[in-house]
């Protein structure tokens, strides 16, 4: 990396992830000069660490189940035997990506009930389609003649697809990881109108109650890690 | 089939047939190729020598008929054992970009589990065999070399595992001529080293005729002519052929198939000032340089500088014995 090391952004916008996430409510004063209207300038229905942590739970969880759903959906429609599945799996997917998050969650909510578990569905759902469509079109890239070359020198279609597709693909396999981790970190902060517990708490709440200094104590929280994230996915992506 | 007339070939087609959506690609196609042989299969595009090729390691399976490898057929074979035993290289495109070109080099020894010692003494054995100084060349990448080094290090790559046989599937096709030429000396260089049995396809006939012990000419999925350079130049099967080799250039072609050495005459050399001709140029080469010189006699040195005797202009007249 180029420049100074103090240029760096990623441990600053860690550390003022970190200490907003611990030191929030030493802002308090801040908040009520700022908002002298509001007779509750801090949320404090639950801690900010509290809340992170679940968030960051959240995403992790569905994320999780997004990445390996999706790679797999994505391997398979690359192999001979999923090719012809291939259309059939990006219009499924791609319809996950159309429908709003909140009308998963709306739907969802009555048939599974309150609290994570249609929230992680929702999230799982909606980050499906980077995924799918980066890991599909990272192992299609891989030109003709690797391929070729691959089996022709007698690699089985496992090792062809661990030694030579997957590294190929990877750096597009990963920017559609880190869009998928992204999007969800944002769309997890939606969850809790079906009551997960995330830094979309105060948002919501805040929102509903007029109450502008919640929705920017959550706001920026969410906004901070959506950030140092993306900082992060730019580390572990491959210098070409 | 006797286990004795089996092994008599190291690759042999009987009456082979393939189809792609019902159109006959290659069809009734024999022909069985001894060890050490260097075949060269041609034809114009869609002639089915690349499928030809393909089916002998499986990555085309053919319809009708039967292909023996070492006297075995080829599907007793797991297609991936098969193609370990069979080197195979194509045009540069097929390196694996993302590994050096020692990992490349030592793809098949790693997928035969060749203990790491002997991997990396044979990759360096292949880079010396190849010209390209080990020590330079073994941590680069692929898009840090030219396409003729590239080039280089797939042949490497299909030749580490001391393969029975190498297919070569249009390998020089997308090199510039000086550095196809070099290339294609280098591989005659191999092949009379190693003793492999090497299948080679191309378009280009000088490739073949420079090449090839035998060359088999192909058209619509059949074989044209089969034979020495030398047979198909002189007796060619039909009017395809006789395209094929190019009508007009027919006796230079026939020049080039031999050197100075087998028609200069052992005469002692009148003071000259001329340059010599080498006594391992060809006898087109030879032609070239006394038209150039405007001479009707030329000296010849041996590879040290050595005069060995002169070579006639009218000596290349004669018919080839």
């Amino acid at each position: 990396m180029k420049g100074h090391r103090w240029a760096d952004p990623l441990p600053w916008a860690l550390l003022a992830l970190v200490g907003l996430t611990w030191g929030m409510p030493t802002l308090k004063p801040l908040f009520a000069a700022g908002f002298p209207a509001l007779d509750r300038p801090m949320y404090e229905q639950d801690s900010f660490v509290a809340l992170m942590a679940a968030h960051i739970g959240l995403v992790a969880v569905s994320s999780a189940v997004s990445v390996l759903l999706g790679w797999a959906a994505g391997v398979f429609a690359t192999r001979s035997a999923g090719l012809a599945f291939r259309p059939l799996i990006e219009t499924v997917v791609a319809m996950g990506q159309t429908v709003p998050p909140v009308a998963v969650l709306a739907v969802a909510a009555p048939l599974i009930g309150f609290g994570e578990t249609p929230a992680l569905i929702a999230l799982a759902i909606y980050g499906l389609l980077p995924v799918v469509q980066q890991t599909v079109a990272g192992l299609s890239s891989v030109p003709a003649g690797v391929l070729e070359a691959a089996t022709g020198l007698g690699m089985t279609p496992f090792q062809r697809l661990r030694r030579v597709e997957w590294p190929l693909a990877w750096p597009v396999i990963l920017s559609g990881v880190r869009t998928s981790v992204i999007i969800n970190i944002g769309t997890a902060a939606i969850a809790s109108t079906v009551g997960a517990k995330t830094l979309g708490s105060p948002i919501i709440i805040g929102l509903s109650g007029f109450n502008t200094a919640y929705v920017l104590q959550g706001a920026v929280l969410v906004g901070l890690l959506a950030v140092v994230v993306d900082l992060g996915f730019e580390r572990l992506m491959p210098k070409r | 089939m006797t286990a004795t007339r089996a092994m008599d070939a190291m690759i042999e087609f009987q009456q082979v047939g393939k189809s792609f959506n019902g159109q006959a690609v290659v069809e009734d196609f024999s022909l069985a190729i001894a060890p050490g042989e260097f075949t060269v299969l041609i034809g114009r595009s869609g002639s089915g020598k690349s499928t030809t090729l393909k089916m002998i390691n499986r990555l085309v399976e053919h319809d009708r008929g039967k292909i023996l490898f070492a006297g075995q057929e080829i599907r007793s074979f797991k297609p991936e054992d098969l193609r370990r035993r069979m080197g195979y290289a194509i045009q540069s495109t097929g390196l694996f970009p993302h590994w050096t070109v020692e990992r490349n080099i030592a793809c098949v020894p790693e997928l035969l589990k060749w203990p790491a010692a002997r991997i990396r003494d044979r990759v360096t054995e292949l880079l010396d065999l190849l010209q390209l100084p080990p020590d330079t060349y073994r941590g680069r990448y692929p898009h840090q070399l030219s396409g003729g080094q590239q080039q280089r290090v797939g042949v490497a790559r299909a030749l580490a595992a001391d393969p029975d046989v190498l297919l070569m599937d249009e390998p020089f096709g997308a090199l510039d001529p000086i550095t196809r030429e070099a290339l294609q000396l280098e591989m005659s260089r191999i092949h009379r080293l190693s003793g492999k049995t090497i299948v080679l396809v191309t378009h280009d006939i000088d490739e073949a005729l420079r090449l090839g012990s035998r060359v088999v000419l192909l058209d619509h999925g059949r074989i044209v002519q089969a034979g020495t350079p030398r047979q198909l130049l002189a007796e060619p099967a039909n009017d395809l052929v006789r395209d094929f080799i190019g009508r007009a250039d027919i006796g230079l072609r026939l020049l080039a198939l031999d050197t100075v050495a087998s028609r200069m005459r052992a005469e002692p050399v009148e003071s000259s000032t001329a340059p010599p001709l080498r006594d391992t140029d060809t006898l087109r080469e030879a032609l070239s340089a006394l038209i150039a010189l405007g001479a009707t006699r030329l000296p010849v040195v041996d590879a040290a500088g050595t005069p060995r005797g002169q070579l006639h202009l009218a000596d290349l007249v004669q018919t080839a014995a």
